[in-house]
């Protein structure tokens, strides 16, 4: 298996409800990719979808509570990468969040988030009524 | 106290141009300091024509989107015009996603959205 060392990176965070570990588990996710070789497209996505869930995490599900964490596991390989972003909220319904793009909505200024995250990951999964959230992006070939 | 400033403001004839400090606008605490120095020069320098430069920033988060949003409503609501120029193409594809380049006058560079104004 001496061929996958290197080309694969698994690892948990665990961080405080605040948006500055936020920024460093942000940081670190994407220097892996950056290792494994993802595009700059690629990463671009991946540190929106990122900021979006662990803003999200922090502030709406945590409500920034200092007795309470957010737990990011990540698997990262150079065809693919999956991160899951779970928080000790109430959690929500994400089907209930308004379409910010309606006429209605477009001069609101929130309600963007998920939708960025949608359209810059392959794949968006939400479990345990919002909980948790899971980001997977297939990496861009060049 | 460390200068918080975020933008950079200069007048060009009667319009003001406003420049992003920051490549990343992510930053909760940045974004509120954008938000502050955007709407004081509405709110406090009752200035009507405003040109938001684009040029260095590479990554922009909802939470910034927000801000903008509420910029444009403040400028409207006080007879004024706000546009947007020099935005890279990543950065136009969060504001085409979103379709906020429908509420945004969005124009490629400095001189071609100076025109008009």
């Amino acid at each position: 298996m001496a061929d996958a060392a290197g080309v694969a990176e698994k690892f948990a965070l665990t961080i405080p409800s605040d948006t500055e570990a936020g920024m460093v588990a942000q940081n670190r996710i994407l220097s892996s990719l950056e290792r494994l070789g993802y595009t700059e497209r690629d990463l671009f996505g991946m540190r929106l979808a990122l900021e979006e869930a662990l803003v999200n995490a922090i502030k709406h599900g945590n409500r920034r509570s200092d007795v309470k964490v957010v737990r990011v596991a990540c698997d990262l390989n150079d065809d693919r990468a999956e991160v899951v972003i779970r928080d000790q909220g109430e959690g929500f319904d994400p089907g209930d969040v308004p379409d910010p793009t309606a006429e209605e909505n477009l001069d609101r200024p929130c309600g963007r988030g998920i939708m960025l995250m949608r359209s810059f990951m392959t794949e968006v999964r939400y479990a345990d009524e919002g909980r948790e959230v899971t980001l997977l992006k297939v990496r861009t070939v060049d | 106290m460390a200068d918080h400033r975020r933008i950079n403001v200069e007048e060009i004839g009667d319009v003001t141009v406003a420049r992003f400090v920051d490549k990343k606008i992510l930053d909760e605490t940045n974004i509120q300091h954008i938000g502050d120095q955007l709407f004081s020069l509405v709110d406090d320098d009752g200035r009507k024509k405003i040109l938001l430069d684009f040029e260095n920033v590479e990554y922009l988060s909802s939470a910034a989107l927000g801000k903008l949003i509420t910029m444009d409503k403040k400028v409207k609501a006080a007879g004024g015009k706000l546009k947007l120029c020099s935005v890279r193409p990543e950065i136009y594809e969060v504001f085409a996603i979103t379709k906020l380049n429908k509420l945004f006058d969005i124009r490629d560079d400095q001189e071609q959205a100076l025109e008009g104004f």
